[in-house]
């Protein structure tokens, strides 16, 4: 028992726990906040995988926003959160759909392992010696993030794709009817609203 | 520290791991014990710009003045109100102070005295800084208290709105020093980058005055609207946790804005004498320090819709287009490896310097322009609803 394994049971640990949490506990808000947890385990394994920047993005972006908007959400459902507990019958078809998503995996990983020449399955999990890890991986990381060689074109489209969704969010909150411009006279405030519009000393 | 143990005879891991942990405890209690003189002073110099005296009771001009506090504090009743979620209830203020005391992990405090000098310490800062977020979530939700949950949700928007051009405007050191790491930034600024980027200063110092949800955006605990924020049930020490993770979060910010912008521990000697490092450090963190509260004592509060909208309208395109003329400008720059040296560094500075003296000035006249257009609107408000208010009589 390594440090390494030790601490890659604990994260595994809390990763699962909480993902099993997610879809049992009967309160939402609780789901939300293990899901956040189950984030945080899964950033615990990437710096295993001395991949730090992964992590660092894995909790600025999953727990910083993503979790926080679900749990916004959540409260903005008034209805929602009012259901004393959630019954739910399809505890089979998940099972099934998770069946299949991990033969699916299996299926793809395993040519994949073959292809890197890993022949025995237990002998390719290993921690690496940190010393072979680049030392820069944030340098080559950015690098090749621009490299026309590389990936520029799907981060190219990535981000095309992200300022698409901006713009549909920004298109979907205008309000109804357009504002009044500037240059017509504002609407006519009651006499009792003076003090919330006296503006100067 | 390490090789004293393995002289005891422990194992080189538990060795290892001992002085590390060793070294964990001593960041954190540096940065706790700090808070209780940091409190007196703070209070202290509010006094001073109230024309009051301020603590002058227990020990000499009232330095111990925390200690009485801390242990009133600590004897108050706990009270968990009805219908609270008492698990969440009880984690959201340690990871309210967690969450600040975190980000010393990667501070350098002087030439090589660093927590861990992680390689992604910028990217660190703001991960731990949305763990934060939560713990505002978590209070606000789990008080089962309307009012609570309505800070939490004013607290939070504010939060993750005034991150982005906080991350914006760290990405300016992160260009100019070609590092992620706190110490490496550092050591690239042979001229503080407050000289060569005071504009992205002034951003940084701005949201981050939001982020720690100090006044003039103290809205997070908004006494006079919200009753108490999203802090409101909270009583006894787990109050005082938020409290200490709020001060915290203050002196925190202000020893980043003086690793990031006014060089962090470089000055004479520095290198030579790393505990010199460190005195130079805190007197620079100081100066960012005594500038929050100077603004914190001078202004007044921020309406919620205020805050937003000038974050959103403003100081995000703001930071955009301040990130896109540096990096721009720094592209100019023919070697930006090479830049070893306080003569070296003589002209990128200036060139931004005088760049940035060009944004600023654009940006004064267009916000005259807009106070100008402002007041308009109010006056034609003011005149819709009394005829008799003439124009000119809003000053």
């Amino acid at each position: 028992m390594t440090w390494e394994a030790l601490v890659f049971l604990i994260f595994s640990v809390i990763t699962l726990g909480s993902g099993a949490l997610v879809v049992t506990t009967r309160n939402l808000f609780h789901a939300a906040l293990y899901l956040m947890l189950s984030l945080f385990g899964v950033a615990g394994l990437f710096v295993l995988l001395t991949a730090p920047f992964l992590a660092g993005v894995e909790i600025v972006v999953y727990i910083g926003a993503i979790a926080i908007l679900i749990i916004f959400a959540i409260m903005l459902t008034p209805q929602v959160m009012q259901i004393p507990h959630l019954r739910s019958n399809q505890w089979i078809a998940a099972l099934v759909a998770a069946a299949l998503f991990f033969l699916m995996l299996v299926s793809v990983l395993t040519p994949l392992a073959e292809e890197l020449g890993v022949d025995n399955w237990s002998a390719g999990f290993t921690q690496d010696d940190p010393a072979d890890v680049p030392a820069d991986t944030l340098t080559t990381l950015g690098e090749s993030l621009v490299d026309p060689d590389l990936y520029v074109l799907p981060f190219e489209v990535a981000s095309v794709l992200l300022m698409a969704a901006l713009v549909g969010a920004a298109m979907m909150v205008r309000p109804e009817e357009p504002e009044p411009r500037r240059s017509e006279p504002a609407p006519v405030v009651e006499p009792g609203a003076e003090q919330a519009t006296t503006g100067g000393d | 520290m390490t090789d004293v143990l393995l002289d005891i005879g422990f194992s080189h891991d538990l060795a290892v791991l001992i002085a590390k942990l060793v070294g964990v405890v001593v960041v954190a209690s540096f940065g706790l014990v700090w808070t209780l003189f940091g409190i007196w002073l703070e209070r202290k110099i509010a006094g001073r710009f109230q024309d009051r005296l301020g603590p002058n009771r227990v020990g000499p001009f009232g330095v111990l003045q925390s200690l009485p506090d801390a242990v009133k504090i600590v004897l108050k009743e706990d009270i968990i109100p009805t219908g609270a979620d008492k698990w969440v209830f009880n984690i959201a203020p340690v990871l309210s102070v967690f969450s600040v005391l975190l980000a010393w992990v990667v501070v350098p405090f002087a030439f090589g005295w660093t927590g861990s000098d992680l390689s992604i310490g910028v990217l660190y800062l703001v991960a731990v800084g949305s763990l934060g977020e939560i713990a505002v979530l978590m209070a606000g939700w789990s008080s089962n208290n309307k009012f609570a949950l309505l800070g939490a949700f004013r607290g939070v928007a504010q939060l993750i709105s005034y991150e982005i051009p906080m991350v914006l405007a760290l990405l300016v050191p992160v260009l100019l020093s070609g590092s992620m790491s706190l110490q490496g930034i550092v050591q690239q600024q042979h001229i503080m980058y407050f000289i060569a980027v005071p504009m992205t200063f002034v951003i940084f110092f701005i949201s981050s005055l939001a982020e720690m949800g100090r006044a003039p955006f103290d809205l997070l605990e908004a006494e006079s609207e919200l009753v108490a924020g999203y802090m409101t049930e909270y009583s006894g020490m787990k109050f005082g946790m938020f409290y200490v993770g709020e001060f915290l979060h203050a002196f925190t910010f202000s020893v980043l804005a003086a690793i990031f912008f006014l060089g962090g521990w470089k000055g004479p000697f520095a290198e030579d004498v790393p505990f010199l490092g460190l005195i130079y450090l805190m007197i620079k963190a100081m100066f960012a320090y005594f500038a929050m509260m100077w603004i914190r004592m001078t202004f007044p509060r921020v309406r919620i819709d205020q805050m937003l909208a000038f974050n959103w309208k403003f100081l995000v395109p703001l930071s955009l287009g301040n990130l896109l003329v540096v990096a721009f400008l720094w592209k100019l720059v023919p070697d930006t490896n090479a830049i070893n040296s306080f003569g070296d560094a003589v002209v990128p500075t200036l060139v931004l310097l005088v760049a940035n003296g060009l944004m600023a000035a654009g940006l004064l006249v267009y916000l005259r322009g807009e106070g100008l257009r402002e007041r308009e609107r109010v006056q034609a408000r003011l005149v819709a609803v009394d005829p008799a208010v003439t124009a000119g009589s809003g000053d």
